[in-house]
Formats: structure tokens, sequence, C-alpha cells
């Protein structure tokens, strides 16, 4: 279904239904995530890429035309790119364990220590929570730093034209009134 | 959108839901999957959608942009003075054992609870900062076309 849904994607030429699309397949990612038991990545997934994403997408849209380009160049070098990164992640994944394998280093790694720590250092059930938001502070306060500069480098981009453009019309009107 | 009368009514109803569900995503993510950056999310959601059906200013009326503009920096020093209270109080930084030194693992609960509610904070005012600038500009394309 992922891959239907990304071949929509790429083939739909209206840039509503490719929107809606991108948000069909961020909910069955997210489905994934949950089969994998990845239940905080899914809800961020099904929270952020299929409602916020598809929302500024949406909003981009009304900004922009509602049809997708024709495109001019030929296909086949980006193909033939897709096809080579594709094959060398699928030769990565040889390599890799199974699903639940018990001796993945995803499992014998640090994962063990946090585990054991977590109940009496911290005392809350959630592993996951402790570790984003206390042996992992440091990084958390980055992640915070880093979506505070977004916001800003967005409102600095997008209101700054806006209110440019608006100031260009009120001198228009004035020297036409003029 | 005046004449949009069902999506008018279910918007209302669901609106005081959705906030709600983002404060349980936010207080309650040491128990349940979920903390800051989800709730922060959900939370934008609940005014982003009350934007779209009633219009933008009437979501500014409710939350204006200065306000929205105060969040994100808020947010961040919400997550950065809890680190420097426990410096001052003799720990490292970011040590939350410092909330409650007598009780270790009560302070670590308060850390994170308060460390979440920073993140959400700075999240939320980021989300709904972007949406009130994309919404602000003048859309090229009229309500006919979709």
């Amino acid at each position: 279904m992922l891959v239907v849904t990304a071949l929509s994607v790429v083939r739909v030429t209206s840039l509503f239904a490719t929107a809606m699309f991108s948000g069909v397949f961020s909910l069955l990612s997210a489905l994934l995530f949950v089969g994998l038991d990845a239940v905080d990545v899914a809800f961020t997934e099904a929270a952020v890429g299929a409602g916020i994403s598809t929302v500024l997408v949406l909003g981009t849209l009304a900004l922009t035309s509602r049809h997708e380009k024709p495109s001019t160049s030929s296909p086949v070098i980006p193909l033939f790119v897709v096809f080579v990164t594709g094959g060398a992640l699928v030769y990565g994944t040889m390599d890799m364990p199974n699903i639940g394998s018990a001796d993945a280093p995803a499992q014998t790694h640090v994962s063990p220590d946090y585990m054991e720590r977590t109940p009496h250092e911290i005392g809350i059930p959630n592993v996951v929570t402790a570790i984003l938001a206390s042996y992992r502070g440091y990084d958390t306060l980055g992640e915070t730093a880093v979506v505070f500069t977004a916001g800003i480098g967005v409102l600095l981009l997008i209101s700054g034209l806006g209110r440019r453009r608006k100031e260009e019309e009120e001198d228009d009107g004035e020297s036409g009134a003029g | 959108m005046r004449h949009h009368l069902i999506l008018r009514v279910i918007t209302k109803l669901l609106v005081g839901t959705i906030i709600l569900f983002a404060f349980y995503v936010q207080f309650h993510g040491d128990y349940s999957p979920g903390g800051g950056f989800q709730a922060g999310v959900i939370m934008a959601v609940a005014f982003i959608l009350y934007g779209i059906v009633f219009g933008l200013e009437k979501v500014q009326q409710v939350f204006p942009p200065w306000v929205v503009h105060k969040m994100l920096a808020l947010g961040v020093l919400i997550y950065a003075a809890t680190g420097i209270y426990s410096l001052f109080i003799g720990y490292g930084y970011l040590d939350y054992s410092a909330l409650s030194p007598e009780h270790p693992e009560h302070g670590q609960h308060w850390g994170i609870l308060a460390v979440e509610f920073g993140v959400g904070v700075t999240v939320t005012g980021v989300m709904i900062a972007i949406y009130y600038a994309f919404a602000n500009r003048p859309p090229r394309i009229s309500d006919e076309e979709w």
C-alpha cells in the first residue's frame, strides 16, 4: 500500500491530490511504525507528517498554481540514481538482523542500561520520555532551539515578504490617487 | 465561509476536544506515548482548524500574532531556565534531581514535566506562527478553482 501511494504521488498531476496522497503516505508509515512497536515515533509521524505538513502544503498551494508543470528533462538519469540508491539500500538490509531478534545491536548496546536504570533513577514508565527529556536533555534542548530557529526563519522569510508587498500596493495606491 | 454550516458546528465541537487531548498528551507523556513535540503539534492543529473554518481574523482574535511570537522564545526559555535553576541549586545543568533534592525521583518528574512544557510551548508557537505566515499572504487562486 505504501508503494501504491508513493506511485500515485508521482503519477497524479493535480497538486491538491498529491498533497492528500502524501498525507495518506504519512499515515500508512505511522501504521508501519506501530507495527515496529515504535509508538512515540508513530504518534509524531501521524501528527506532524499527516496533519501539519498536509495543511502547510495546502497553504503553499493556495499561493501557487494547482497543477504540476509538465517536466521538460529526460527521466532516465533520475531513474538511474533512484534505482542505484534503492539497490544499495536493499543490499544494506541484507546485513541487518531480523525484526525482534534479541542479539540485534539495538537491543544489546545501550538500551538494556537505560531499561534497567529508568525505573529507579527516573521512576516513570515511558522510557522514551525518560531518555528524551532527562538522559538526553541537552539534545532535546538543542532540538527545541532548532524548532525555534526554523520558526523564526520562516517568519522572517514569509511575513517580511508579505509586508513588503502590502507596502508596495499602498505606494501604488497613493501614487495613483496623486 | 458563512455557508459551511456542518463544518462550523463540527469544528466547534472538535476544537475543545483536540485541545483537551493535547493537554493529555503533554502532561501524560511520562506514562504513555507522547510528549511536548506531539502535544505542541496537536495544540496547534486545534487553532489551525479553527482558522481554516472561521477565517484568519477570527483565530487571530483568540490568539493574537504577538502572543504567538512571544511563545516561540518563551518555550526555549522555560527549558533553559530549568537547567539554569538546577545550576544555581548546585547540581549539573539540566540535572532535574535539583528540583527536589531529598527525593531525586520526584525531581526528575518535575524536571521532565517542565522541559516538556517548554518544548510544547515552542512547538505550538512555531506551528501557529508558520500557519499565520502562510495564511496572511494574499492567495493567488480564488475559492472557485478548488
